[in-house]
């Protein structure tokens, strides 16, 4: 049984009429990244603003690390690290006063500061950047660097909230190479947000959030077998045998396209490997096809996630400049 | 002491803001020099002596010193609306630190600014014919400092109510230049009509400057520089206690304003 550093039951969080949240619950594991995937206004962002004390919940309860959320806001703050979606560093500092100052706030023993700083610099390739003025960094630089501060007081939590919104391809896999990175070297839990699928996917759960409302959680894998199951396409040197062998051993139903034959298995990972060995040479070529996340939300929501992704540039700009007077 | 703590490191941030901009430090010099400079040669010849002994540039000096630590800790004090629209403000808010510690740091930072923009301004003294004593500049200091905390706390007070950058401009306008013009800076208090007399009254700036120019000019003066309540002058230790009580009452809340923002 994992230990659940988040414990979230029945939260409700009301803006008037409008409900950003409506009774949601959900754990969320030590060490994992779990990721809350959904369209813009969903209420992903309502939901980590709760959790990291940045908003009073409407109704229900949500503790990180054993602390409650709202009577125990100073050591929730301590446990846990957190990456907005609009930056937060002050630009007129460098990259090490930035550091610096999050170190003395979140009170890193001054001993290890030095150290520290170094280290989550490095981790990040900030270091030969450290005295230059934040102004001058590029997008990714600087969410490379909010990264680098969420991690700097050891939290038991990292909650980004959409890390990747308006960075370049490149930048975005980078970051992930360092999220997972992250996980497994200091054990980290992570909980993210994300209205990307092809990010979700790299979350060990997904939690598939919907006008306030939890979907679906699982993880990716299981998800996507709500959908349809693994679909595997092999190309043998005589297809028809292969077919018959394929529907007597594995109970599969067989289709062929041109010379493919298509048929779908409950685990790809683990069947491929134990088809090769039968199959041995007779195959010329073989490749897994997993459904997406993306057929997991239109079947969930009816819906697809995509319609406010980028097409509609002004009104994510307005909904960000909403949210930031908010706060 | 978590609190301490956190307090140095606010106050601690905006010094390093500060010497980061040292364009700055010279930039909010130029203006208080310019008008000390126009308007003492340009007005000092026509209006004669203020006081025995006390022509217009020098009473002008010490209302410039004033108008200087006012200008610079209102500015400082307000750039938490800065820190919000560019973002910052909110790793402060999720910090596990002590808001209302925010809120003093702030202040003291804001106060520590227009301390050293009001030191800056002293060895201007010469231009108007006056030298300043050791005794003076170690008067000055606590008195530029009551001053800039009252209105520094003022700023930080508006600031953590303020939401937008449009709002702030217009309460800045609709707030700093009174702030200054009625708290005789530029003209004594001592002949204006009793109903604007009232006003200056109610500004607390206006104590401020009668305590850095009594202080400046010093003893042969007595009190035709005080503010005076129904003809009776106040002493400079009552002045100083009006302005330490509005520093207080507005400090505290700023604190409390700044401690339950969401």
């Amino acid at each position: 049984m994992k230990k659940s550093i988040i414990k979230v039951e029945n939260l409700v969080k009301k803006y008037g009429e409008l409900t950003a949240v409506n009774g949601i619950s959900f754990q969320v594991h030590e060490g994992e990244i779990f990721g809350f995937l959904g369209p813009n206004g969903a209420g992903k962002t309502t939901t980590i603003n709760i959790l990291c004390t940045l908003t009073r919940p409407t109704a229900g309860q949500a503790t990180v690390n054993d602390f409650d959320v709202v009577s125990q806001q100073r050591q929730v703050r301590q446990s846990i690290g957190l990456v907005f979606q609009d930056p937060s560093l002050d630009d007129r500092l460098s990259a090490l006063q930035n550091l610096n100052f999050h170190a003395m706030v979140y009170n890193v023993p001054s001993e290890v500061r030095r150290q520290r700083v170094e280290q989550v610099l490095r981790m990040m390739e900030l270091w030969d950047k450290r005295n230059s003025v934040v102004r001058n960094f590029s997008g990714g630089m600087k969410r490379r660097l909010e990264l680098a501060r969420g991690l700097l007081h050891e939290p038991k939590v990292l909650f980004l909230d959409e890390p990747t919104l308006g960075l370049d391809p490149q930048t975005r896999n980078r970051l992930w190479e360092y999220i997972i990175d992250l996980k497994r070297r200091e054990g980290t839990t992570i909980f993210l947000t994300t209205h990307y699928m092809d990010e979700a996917n790299n979350a060990d759960r997904i939690g598939i959030i919907d006008y306030g409302n939890i979907v679906a959680l699982d993880t990716p894998q299981h998800l996507k077998h709500l959908v349809s199951r693994d679909i595997i396409k092999v190309k043998t040197s005589d297809n028809e045998q292969a077919a018959r062998e394929i529907i007597e051993r594995y109970q599969a139903e067989v289709r062929t396209d041109h010379d493919t034959i298509i048929f779908e298995v409950d685990n790809g990972e683990e069947f491929l490997p134990i088809f090769i060995r039968e199959f041995g040479t007779r195959i010329v070529n073989i490749s897994l096809h997993h459904p997406s996340l993306d057929d997991v939300f239109l079947k969930l929501t009816g819906r697809e996630i995509r319609e406010d992704d980028g097409t509609n540039g002004f009104r994510e700009m307005a909904r960000r400049r909403g949210g930031r007077m908010r706060h | 002491m978590n609190n301490l703590r956190a307090i140095y490191i606010i106050w601690y941030r905006d010094m390093i803001r500060f010497w980061n901009d040292r364009l700055r430090m010279v930039g909010s010099v130029v203006i208080p020099i310019l008008f000390l400079f126009v308007f003492s040669s340009g007005l000092g010849g026509s209006i004669g002596f203020m006081s025995p002994g006390v022509d217009f540039g020098q009473f002008l000096f010490p209302g410039i010193i004033g108008m200087t630590v006012i200008m610079n800790s209102f500015m400082a004090g307000v750039s938490v609306v800065w820190d919000r629209e560019f973002g910052f403000l909110k790793e402060v808010l999720v910090a596990p630190i002590n808001r209302a510690a925010v809120a003093l740091g702030k202040t003291l930072g804001a106060a520590t600014i227009a301390i050293i923009q009001g030191a800056i301004i002293m060895p201007f003294a010469p231009l108007v014919g006056k030298t300043l004593s050791p005794t003076t500049v170690g008067l000055l200091i606590p008195a530029m400092f009551l001053l800039a905390i009252a209105i520094g706390s003022l700023g930080v007070l508006l600031a953590s109510r303020i939401r937008s950058i449009e709002a702030f401009q217009a309460i800045t306008q609709m707030l700093f230049f009174p702030l200054v013009f009625l708290s005789g800076v530029f003209f004594p208090l001592q002949g204006i009509p009793g109903w604007l007399s009232d006003v200056t009254k109610v500004n607390p700036a206006t104590y401020g400057i009668a305590i850095i120019r009594q202080v400046t000019l010093a003893e042969p003066t007595g009190t035709e520089f005080a503010i005076s309540f129904g003809g009776n002058p106040l002493s400079l230790n009552q002045h100083v206690l009006i302005l330490f009580g509005f520093g207080l009452v507005m400090i505290l809340l700023a604190m409390k304003s700044f401690g339950s923002q969401d």
